[in-house]
């Protein structure tokens, strides 16, 4: 269980002069969860659509289960139907219906027969709880349920790994605990997860690893317990206790 | 006397209903094209190759949005025989103001276009669409619901534009309604008031069948709603 699924190598982002990713590199193993912490505007949202080349690298490399995506050859519509994203304000498809939300990928990226994608897609929305939310829109549901869709639709792809950028920072505190849920459940069902989140008590209780981050570059990594308990850099235990402080750990 | 009037409308209804086929026509034909240039330049330009936008749909939109109708019709009508290509009154006009109907309807859809979020594209891409299936799939079916009010307006506008074809002698609505008048006498008045009628009719029915097309496509949760309105009244 300990095979490779994502290797990042010395990722550099650019946004004019302003360095963003100042060459980062890590590795996620098949069934791991790896939570990215760190203040805000430090690239930890930059450096996951670096992963699945929303927003290319200018230099460095990715590989995703052994191919290298960074290579201009590769099929990266057919790479990113592999690697799901959720990101922190929902993004659902406004004009479709939450079953539609989770099937258009099946039907329109996977050419799956419309009866399949749809046994599929409702199968997907009973596991985050939605089962009976099928046909409502976006704007009908609540900000929990919508990012429980979200996490539906990366699901019904059935991605080798999924990408969580802040999940939860734009819900209301009483419905970040369904998303968190079901992030937990994925984590203990073995699914490979990169998530950027501020939710300690997730990050403590599920990460195998936690990244943090600062002004582009990778400070410390390790086990959540080494990094609460004894980090090895005073930057880290502070960012660690302030961010405790702020938002306490209702992942748990 | 107002005998005399009934029975000439009564005569002259033929002739305007011929008329008024004509301008339907001409409208679905300016409507029509607007709506298969306009739409590629709207997308093109938001989208597209930003060397292609910048030396052909700018110059494009710019231009035809710039020159009045009626100098287009002329230049198209005329100006296509000095090249040595023949083309009828009503092919001239439906090029004109068709393409000056794109350069309009161009904006109204790079506008819809503009009010969807990035991050709707960003999903389609994330989930493994090439940008042409999330346009095809994502974009534009939001784009054109809300184009719909915006359209409904350049409807209206085309429709009536319609009738300076009359100058360069397609025989619509207006132009039968001048043929009546010259052939009468002492009727203008009542016969362009019959052709007002007319334009005012299909206008009329036209916002209205678009506002049911809105009603059916709006997507639930994005309305304002009852509760929404009174409040809104009230602040």
């Amino acid at each position: 269980m300990s095979e490779m699924i994502l290797k990042v190598e010395d990722i550099h982002k650019n946004y004019r002069e302003l360095e963003v990713l100042k060459g980062i590199s890590f590795e996620v193993k098949r069934g791991e969860t790896k939570v990215v912490i760190g203040p805000s505007g430090t690239g930890k949202s930059t450096l996951l659509r670096c992963i699945n080349q929303l927003t290319p690298p200018d230099k460095g490399r990715v590989w995703l289960d052994g191919v290298k995506i960074t290579d201009p050859k590769v099929d990266i519509n057919k790479i990113r139907s592999s690697i799901g994203m959720v990101f922190q304000d929902f993004n659902l498809f406004a004009h479709l219906t939450a079953l539609n939300n989770v099937r258009i990928g099946l039907m329109k990226v996977k050419e799956m027969e419309k009866r399949e994608a749809t046994d599929l897609a409702m199968e997907e929305l009973r596991r985050v709880g939605l089962g009976d939310k099928t046909s409502s829109y976006p704007a009908e549901l609540s900000g929990g349920q919508q990012q429980r869709v979200s996490i539906a639709r990366a699901l019904a792809m059935n991605p080798k790994l999924i990408l969580f950028d802040e999940p939860t920072s734009a819900l209301d505190p009483e419905l970040i605990g369904e998303v968190l849920e079901v992030m937990i459940n994925l984590a203990k069902e073995g699914m490979t997860m990169l998530v950027v989140s501020h939710e300690m008590g997730f990050a403590r209780s599920v990460a195998n690893e936690i990244i943090f981050m600062e002004h582009g570059v990778i400070i410390e990594e390790g086990a959540p317990q080494q990094l609460f308990t004894k980090p090895k850099h005073k930057r880290t235990g502070e960012f660690l206790h302030k961010i405790t402080e702020l938002y306490g750990e209702s992942g748990k | 006397m107002a005998i005399d009037k009934l029975i000439l409308i009564w005569q002259s209804f033929p002739s305007l209903l011929r008329g008024t086929l004509v301008t339907i026509e001409l409208t679905a034909g300016f409507l029509g094209l607007g709506l298969i240039v306009g739409i590629p330049l709207a997308f093109g330009g938001v989208y597209g190759n930003k060397f292609i936008a910048v030396t052909i749909i700018s110059p494009f939109v710019k231009v035809f949005r710039a020159i009045p109708a009626l100098v287009l019709l002329f230049l198209f009508f005329f100006g296509s025989a000095s090249f040595g290509i023949e083309m009828s009154a009503f092919t001239a006009a439906i090029l004109a103001i068709g393409f000056r109907s794109a350069a309009y309807q161009s904006q109204i859809f790079r506008g819809a276009i503009q009010s969807i979020g990035v991050g709707q594209m960003m999903a389609a891409r994330s989930i493994g669409m090439s940008k042409l299936k999330a346009i095809q799939h994502i974009i534009l079916p939001q784009a054109l619901r809300l184009s719909i009010p915006p359209w409904t307006n350049e409807y209206a506008g085309i429709l009536k534009d319609s009738s300076l074809a009359y100058a360069v002698g397609v025989t619509e609505l207006m132009r039968q309604g001048r043929y009546i008048v010259a052939r009468t006498f002492g009727n203008a008045l009542l016969v362009y008031l019959v052709c007002a009628v007319i334009y005012f009719v299909l206008v009329y029915t036209g916002n209205k069948l678009l506002g049911l097309l809105e009603e059916k496509y709006k997507i639930p949760g994005y309305e304002v709603k009852k509760g929404a309105r009174k409040v809104l009244e009230r602040i």
